[in-house]
């Protein structure tokens, strides 16, 4: 087994998610290529847990598992940040946000009463 | 070039192609399918590296988890179905930014590794990860459960418009 392969592959993800998070202007799509990112660094541990040998065995797989699973609580956090922009700017396009400005739904409805 | 090698290559161009049309697809639904098939051919990487329990993992988690929570935010945003000609910016520092980084990635791993061969081990089994988990990694797996924990009341209340705003 040639590790380059797998090394290689994982580079080029990376690139792809980089390329997607600068390019992208919707909200969502920015996630996306922000898990394609943390998908190329599972990659990379995965695979040297596989080739390098280590003092602890399985390092690797360990932290790419735990990765997977801050990139699910990640993914949740965003998702709701997100929703909850769109709910008060209707909006996702993140260039064209201010964040320095007051939302206008705020300052039209009378606030939720508790 | 083994058989392993071949699946790696054929996988690796999967992954990568995928990912590319990920970023560059102009409708959001099929951005979030390609990620799909993009995940999916990771996770075939996974099981060529002898790393099962996380090809199932990613499987479980990425596939059927995020990936639908993600369409699900496309629907909840309504997220115009078919092309919308507004997704991307100016892409000029982009492709510098992430050719340059996935290139240049890409080439240190190429020059470090070069066209060496390793001999792969016996397939990774559960109970070893598992072993390594609850012997070396505890505390970090508890700290993780935490975080979970965390982000899961966190997410709750960002989500709830009643919750802090001012009585």
């Amino acid at each position: 087994m040639r590790p380059v392969i797998p090394f290689v592959t994982a580079a080029l993800l990376f690139g792809a998610g980089v390329y997607g998070v600068l390019r992208r202007r919707n909200a969502v799509l920015v996630l996306m290529a922000v898990e394609l990112m943390l998908n190329a660094v599972n990659l990379v541990l995965v695979t040297a847990d596989t080739t390098v040998r280590a003092a602890l065995p399985h390092g690797g797989q360990v932290f790419a598992l735990f990765v997977i699973v801050i990139a699910a609580a990640e993914v949740g956090v965003g998702l709701a940040i997100v929703l909850q922009l769109y709910r008060l700017r209707t909006t996702v396009v993140v260039d064209e946000l201010r964040l320095d400005a007051a939302p206008e739904s705020e300052l039209d409805e009378p606030r939720v009463s508790r | 070039m083994t058989g392993a090698d071949v699946l790696l290559l054929a996988l690796g161009a999967v992954a990568v192609g995928s990912g590319v049309l990920v970023v560059t697809t102009d409708q959001l639904v099929r951005a979030g399918l390609y990620l799909v098939v993009c995940l999916g051919a990771v996770a075939g990487l996974y099981l060529v590296l002898t790393a099962e329990l996380v090809a199932w993992v990613q499987v479980l988690i990425y596939v059927g988890a995020v990936v639908v929570l993600l369409l699900f935010a496309v629907m909840l945003t309504r997220a115009p179905i078919g092309a919308s000609a507004d997704l991307d910016r100016p892409g000029l520092p982009a492709v510098l930014v992430g050719g340059g980084s996935g290139l240049g990635l890409a080439a240190l791993f190429a020059d470090a590794f070069r066209w060496s061969s390793v001999a792969l081990p016996s397939p990774g089994r559960a109970d070893s990860l598992g072993e390594a988990i609850f012997r070396s990694w505890v505390l970090p797996f508890e700290v993780l459960s935490v975080l979970l924990l965390a982000a899961l009341v966190g997410a709750i209340i960002v989500s709830r418009p009643d919750v802090g705003s001012r009585p």
